[in-house]
């Protein structure tokens, strides 16, 4: 099976969602390929509604749904030929997306930092405990311990709470004086005022600490309790849920394969979101951590801009601007403390796919070097958790990106051959 | 300042590693220089597969030979180098392949390597995931696989253990006459010099009869049992020994992890390291025709490695007739992972003046030159 579309978006989140729209609003044909089942990215995983703060969107998305088309589920896994995608869907069929324009709407993922114990059962990602709450876990009278960095959180918190989680504590790695700078910045914008307070009306109860974080989770089988450390004190709590999350690493892997020039970790785009890369552009998350609504400026300049409609993206450069300060202000606040490399111990597990021990890694200088030597980055996650951690921990990069992007059947690998293959003769022959 | 050395070897690959290991275990004070990673190029690229080929008599004795060093050196491995003697099959597709199974038996067994001949119902019973109706096979059964990189990092070790210095990150600017030059302003003098740089041996030493052949591989996730013994189609040596032109052959492998390697793909003066989907697709197609069941397994990374391919397929082992100080140990195409032992022990056995266990003179630098003279 091949599909074909004018303008393809990858990934259904905020930036993802508004490029297609407004491209769609142009009179475009538009694909939306997003791995989730449902469009709304990690931060509106409900997906749209008619209601909320999605409301807007939504009725846009419905006025020009007939040109839309929603491929869910659907993971990119190569790119084996100049403007050709090939994917596979979640049972396994796999296809090729060809598009006039690209525009990568990636997002990010959750950061996770290395410390003892922390690949217990029920030390989550705190985005993935919310997300399987979502789904139907029930932390009804847990007790919950929300730790590492970044406004989600709060966020994360506040929603646990709601779903009658007992949130013991928030811990922020970042200083007091930091967030107080934070908060500057915030009373400047309303409306990212209003969304605090409404948290903070939420976790008002809830004790958080600042300059605090985890040391070590403890337990036999899965998690009993953390130990805690904030300045020179350091802490025991009993918990039955540790929810981390080390702020966002932005997923950057598609552009690497297409050949995207990357800068500081993130793509390189520019003033119409396009990336080095003639007819790919890229949007949101993946271009720098700025948020809900530096992702949908974002993607509205480049869906504009993919669409031929150049003056119109002009039209949200001044409020992009606006929202890139608060993206640096984040990435100040929330910069991870150089105190933190020394939380993992030698024995301490840093490549869970492939048990690879602090230990090990310390013989060598680069991640190739310890890629090859001791299995670290090896496994089907393919280096996307250890691969930023060790990042963080020694200053390593890691290797070229090389198909497939995500875990993918051998056979959808192969999907390609007949269709080259006939180009081949083709080529020999007019030789 | 100047170090001075009896022995330098170039390159920490496999084949470095193990010169390094014998020339520091034959007493000469030995450096070895690796301007990347320890076992890093073709080392880690490849499949890691010791095996007993016969494309020539030579090439026969020396794989033969490099693979009992191996089996002698196996208790020593560390668990990292994933030492297993699984076995190799070459399959047969048909009774024409058949035929070449009962050849390559006779000439087996004649050098003294055990095998056993599977028909069609033993091959199915060995291999269940092997599409039905294929002929049969050729078990070689002291055939092994292992980790390449930690193998090499192991031999280097080894090395060091005996007094070996390691000079790593930097490269060799020139080389020659018993003396070097590294990027980072060091100078070496050395009575011999081993250029083991594999693919690249021929930016240090002009002149060499070696050629980049491309390869592509795919791993696999986790699926222990799915494949028992490296498997090989009989058609790899059509493909493998075609001199010009890509190619493609089955030819899989089950780790110790349980995962499986899959491959292989040979491409001449293709100097680019990106994926090609071209010869992957071609070749993952084929691997597909004999195992149609891999096609549902996840696969989790793709790679490609540069082999140094001389003309004649065998390697560069002795002296560089131009340069009494110049040693060579490279070339040694798809096979320097089973090679590189017996390799580094003809080299030191050469440097010893002791009789080798098998004759140098197929494997001599000096052959091409003697065919350039007469051309």
């Amino acid at each position: 099976m091949s599909l074909s579309f004018e303008i393809v978006v990858a990934g259904g989140g905020p930036a993802g969602i508004a490029a297609a729209i407004v491209a769609a609003e142009s009179g475009k044909r538009v694909a939306i390929v997003d791995d989730n089942p449902r469009l709304g990215g990690q931060i509106w995983r409900g997906g749209l509604t008619p209601s909320g703060e999605t409301k807007e969107w939504h009725k846009r998305l419905e006025a020009c749904a007939s040109l839309i088309t929603h491929l869910p589920g659907v993971r990119i896994v190569d790119h084996p030929a100049p403007r050709t995608l090939v994917a596979e869907a979640a049972d396994g069929v796999a296809f090729t997306i060809e598009y006039g324009k690209l525009i990568l709407a990636t997002g990010a993922r959750e950061g996770f930092l290395p410390f003892p114990g922390w690949t217990l059962p029920n030390v989550m990602g705190a985005g993935a405990l919310q997300a399987m709450v979502k789904s139907g876990l029930s932390v009804e009278g847990k007790r919950v311990v929300v730790a590492g960095t970044g406004p989600l959180l709060m966020a994360v918190a506040a929603y646990l709470r709601h779903a009658g989680a007992k949130v013991l504590m928030v811990c922020e790695q970042a200083s007091l004086g930091r967030l107080a700078r934070f908060g500057m910045t915030l009373a400047r914008d309303r409306d990212k005022l209003l969304q605090t307070l409404r948290y903070g009306r939420e976790t008002i109860s809830i004790p958080f600490r600042t300059s605090c974080w985890p040391v070590a989770a403890s337990g036999a089988e899965k998690l009993t309790g953390i130990t805690l450390r904030q300045r020179r004190r350091q802490w025991q709590l009993a918990c039955d849920y540790l929810a981390c999350g080390f702020h966002l690493v932005p997923n950057t892997e598609l552009a690497s394969l297409l050949g995207c020039r990357l800068q500081d970790g993130f793509v390189a785009v520019d003033e119409t979101q396009s990336t080095s890369v003639p007819d790919v552009y890229c949007a949101g998350e993946a271009t720098g951590i700025g948020g809900v609504e530096l992702s949908l400026l974002e993607g509205q300049i480049a869906g504009l801009a993919a669409a031929g409609r150049h003056d119109q993206s002009r039209t949200h450069f001044r409020a992009r601007s606006r929202a890139q300060g608060f993206a640096s202000t984040l990435a100040q606040t929330f910069a991870l403390r150089s105190e933190l490399r020394s939380i993992p111990t030698p024995e301490t597990i840093v490549c869970r796919c492939e048990d690879v021990p602090l230990r090990d890694l310390l013989q060598h200088t680069s991640w190739r070097s310890a890629k090859l030597h001791t299995r670290c980055g090896m496994g089907p996650c393919q280096g996307r958790i250890c691969g930023a951690a060790t990042h963080f921990l020694f200053g390593w990069n890691q290797d070229s990106v090389r198909p497939p992007v995500f875990p993918a059947r051998v056979s959808t690998l192969a999907h390609f051959t007949h269709k080259l293959r006939d180009n081949d003769f083709e080529a020999k022959e007019t030789q | 300042m100047t170090q001075r050395y009896d022995a330098v070897v170039i390159g920490a690959g496999i084949v470095g590693a193990a010169c390094a290991r014998e020339c520091a275990q034959a007493g000469m004070r030995t450096a070895i220089i690796e301007q990347g990673t320890i076992g890093g190029g073709a080392t880690a690229a490849g499949m890691g597969h010791i095996v007993v080929m016969d494309d020539s008599p030579a090439q026969l004795a020396l794989t033969r030979y490099s693979q009992l060093l191996w089996s002698d050196l196996a208790s020593q491995l560390p668990p990292s180098a994933e030492y297993e003697t699984c076995g190799t099959l070459w399959v047969a597709a048909d009774e024409e392949e058949m035929a070449e199974v009962l050849r390559k038996q006779e000439l087996y067994r004649s050098a003294g390597v055990p095998v056993e001949v599977l028909d069609q119902a033993q091959l199915r019973e060995a291999e269940p995931n092997l599409r039905p109706g294929l002929a049969g096979a050729l078990l070689i059964q002291s055939d092994a696989v292992l980790y390449p990189s930690a193998a090499a990092l192991h031999l280097l070790n080894q090395a060091i253990e005996q007094g070996a210095d390691l000079c790593a990150g930097a490269h060799v600017l020139h080389c020659g006459n018993g003396s070097l030059q590294l990027s980072d302003g060091t100078t070496f003098a050395a009575d011999r010099i081993i250029n083991a740089a594999g693919a690249l041996a021929g930016a240090l030493t002009p002149g060499l009869q070696i050629r980049k052949r491309k390869g592509h591989l795919v791993i696999t996730d986790r699926y222990p049992g799915f494949v028992r013994h490296q498997l090989v189609e009989l058609g790899y040596l059509k493909s493998a020994h075609s001199v010009s032109g890509d190619s493609v052959a089955f030819n899989v492998q089950p780790r110790k992890t349980g995962q499986i390697l899959i491959g292989s793909s040979r491409q001449y003066d293709e100097e680019s390291p990106g994926i090609e989907s071209r010869i992957l697709t071609a070749m993952l197609d084929r691997v597909g025709q004999y195992m149609p069941g891999i096609a549902e397994l996840s696969a989790i990374r793709s790679w490609t490695g540069f082999r140094a391919a001389t003309p004649d397929k065998l390697p560069l082992i002795g002296p560089d007739e131009r340069d009494p100080t110049l040693f060579l140990a490279t070339g040694h195409e798809g096979l320097g992972i089973t090679t590189s032992l017996a390799t580094a022990r003809l080299l030191a056995d050469h440097f010893r003046g002791a009789a080798p266990a098998i004759p140098l003179d197929p494997y001599l630098p000096s052959r091409f030159a003697a065919e350039a003279a007469h051309a």
